[in-house]
């Protein structure tokens, strides 16, 4: 019953969105316009100072996160779903993990593209060692987005929703973006270092586990008035 | 007007260290601050002194916070009691 | 009553800080660091007074999530407040003390930028609670124990980033306290939990005189109606 509930709410944001595809597209070509800038503001003589690629590739992800959290909800603001959502007789927490699983897939789409772009303008290699890389990247985007979608979710009947949404995410998701860059870093490394990657790896699975648990803990609590 | 002027005051002063002097190359070991040449020791006193007028300011600044709220409170408090009185049945 | 015990009690700690001051003043300065270490007698007390605060918020705000009591808010937001003062005077004596004990005003250690993390996730607390609108209480809880949950992720990210690269200036090892340094550290401790505590029981009460306007207001407009 839970995962069904989860899945129909990803069904239905998926089948919403591949209509008109305007979040991805435009969470996109944010991303990627995050990264020239960053392109252009680094770039000195013709190379990005060492160590920069990983950097970029995570500060885009988590700024095209934190836009894409807040149109997903703005549009279930603007449509009410959320509130017809909360009526069904579903439980609460899956509909966390909906919205989760739905983020989590756009922020994968968008990596997708984001990635060989990072890797292509600044020499990076990403793909020296793809398994813990993809792994990396999938542990530090559910984690930004287990906090994110709780935050978001909370935020969507707030005026100052658009600013709060960074002010109350980027601290407490501080750990991600050590851990990713740091990680993503040690595998770009000349030798590289996957113990290091693994071990940031682990510390970014411990914080999934943790935020997730206590997102469906206090998820409920906090969509009711 | 005054919740302005206190948060002015309050960014110029949060702001100012980070636009400090860049720090000097590091050094490997720890040196106490006798070795070293009195051409690199800053004089302590105003530091010393400036960090506990800070703290005065801060606490006493929150104090009269807490004091003015208070007031503000006790204010409206008294203004319902009387227009609960004057439109008593 | 406790209008008229405020001030008494401002007067009686005022009396301890002078008296923990006098202490600090006859001890001879710390041998390695010279007179600014004088600072640290502030310091240290100010940090644990923001981690008393934290913690109080972190618990008052677990606590009115899961029963929705309003002591429990009460309670959170007069930690969260006590915790950002604190914490102001600790980021800002700290790096008066730093710049002359060793030469930066910031290191990015893990207990530093923990505790600065921390400030700034409460910082957070306190502008959800001003501008988040109706019903923010809820969302502030959130960050406060989302906040809480964070702290040993950011404490050991940050420790293994910093221990893999070394530090380019040196942190010594805080001094070994020698035996007269004691009294004067625990004089200044003292007066800072009895000052914690005056202003903790005064933002109480004004808590609890927000909460009667707020009952009377309603009653008046129950019978007006």
């Amino acid at each position: 019953m839970f995962f069904r509930v989860a899945f129909l709410v990803l069904r239905k944001d998926f089948a919403i969105e591949i209509k008109s595809r305007e979040i991805l597209y435009t969470t996109l070509l944010f991303a990627v316009s995050c990264v020239l800038v960053f392109a252009f503001a680094l770039v000195k003589e013709g190379e990005a100072p060492p160590d920069a690629a990983p950097a970029i590739l995570w500060i885009a992800i988590m700024f095209a996160g934190t836009l894409a959290l807040g149109r997903t909800f703005e549009r279930e603001r603007y449509g009410e779903t959320l509130r017809a959502l909360l009526l069904a007789p579903a439980p609460r927490p899956a509909l966390y993990v909906g919205k989760l699983l739905g983020i989590v897939l756009l922020l994968g789409v968008a990596e997708l593209v984001l990635v060989p772009l990072v890797a292509f303008f600044f020499l990076a290699p990403f793909f020296a060692k793809p398994l813990l890389m993809t792994l990396l990247l999938a542990a530090g985007t559910i984690g930004f987005a287990a906090v994110g979608t709780l935050f978001a979710a909370m935020l969507m009947r707030v005026r100052t929703r658009d600013v709060l949404l960074p002010i109350l995410l980027y601290p407490i998701t501080v750990p991600v973006i050590i851990g990713g860059v740091r990680g993503t870093a040690a595998l770009l490394a000349s030798p590289a270092d996957e113990a290091m990657a693994t071990m940031w790896l682990a510390i970014l699975a411990a914080f999934d586990v943790v935020f997730i648990t206590l997102s469906l803990w206090t998820f409920e609590v906090l969509m009711t008035e | 007007m005054i919740k302005r002027l206190a948060t002015f005051v309050w960014t110029i002063v949060l702001v100012t260290p980070l636009f400090a002097l860049q720090p000097p190359p590091g050094q490997t070991e720890f040196r106490p601050m006798t070795e070293v040449p009195p051409s690199e020791q800053l004089p302590a006193a105003p530091l010393v002194i400036t960090a506990y007028a800070f703290f005065l300011v801060a606490v006493l600044f929150y104090v009269w916070t807490i004091w003015r709220r208070l007031n503000k409170v006790e204010a409206d408090i008294r203004a319902l009691e009387r227009t609960a009185k004057r439109t008593a049945p | 009553m406790m209008r008229k015990l405020f001030p008494v009690l401002l007067a009686i700690n005022a009396v301890l800080f002078v008296a923990a001051l006098i202490f600090i003043n006859r001890v001879p300065p710390e041998s390695s660091m010279g007179l600014v270490q004088k600072i640290f007698y502030f310091h240290v007390p100010s940090w644990i007074a923001m981690y008393l605060g934290i913690a109080i918020c972190g618990v008052g705000s677990i606590w009115y999530l899961a029963t929705g009591r309003p002591q429990a808010d009460r309670a959170a937001v007069a930690g969260g407040e006590l915790a950002v003062l604190f914490g102001l005077v600790g980021l800002v004596t700290g790096p008066l003390w730093a710049r002359k004990a060793w030469g930066v005003w910031w290191q990015w250690d893990a207990r530093l930028t923990t505790a600065l993390l921390l400030w700034l996730t409460f910082v957070a607390y306190l502008t959800v609670r001003k501008y988040g609108g109706p019903g923010s209480e809820k969302l502030a809880a959130a960050v406060g124990l989302f906040g809480t949950a964070v702290a040993p992720f950011v404490y050991f990210s940050v420790n293994i980033w910093r221990t893999v690269h070394p530090l380019t200036t040196v942190m010594p090892e805080l001094p070994n306290s020698a035996p007269e340094m004691v009294p004067p550290m625990l004089a200044s401790i003292f007066s800072f939990l009895v000052l914690f505590v005056v202003l903790l029981m005064a933002r109480l009460e004004l808590g609890r005189r927000q909460a009667d306007v707020d009952e009377l207001y309603l009653a008046y407009e129950d019978r007006t109606a």
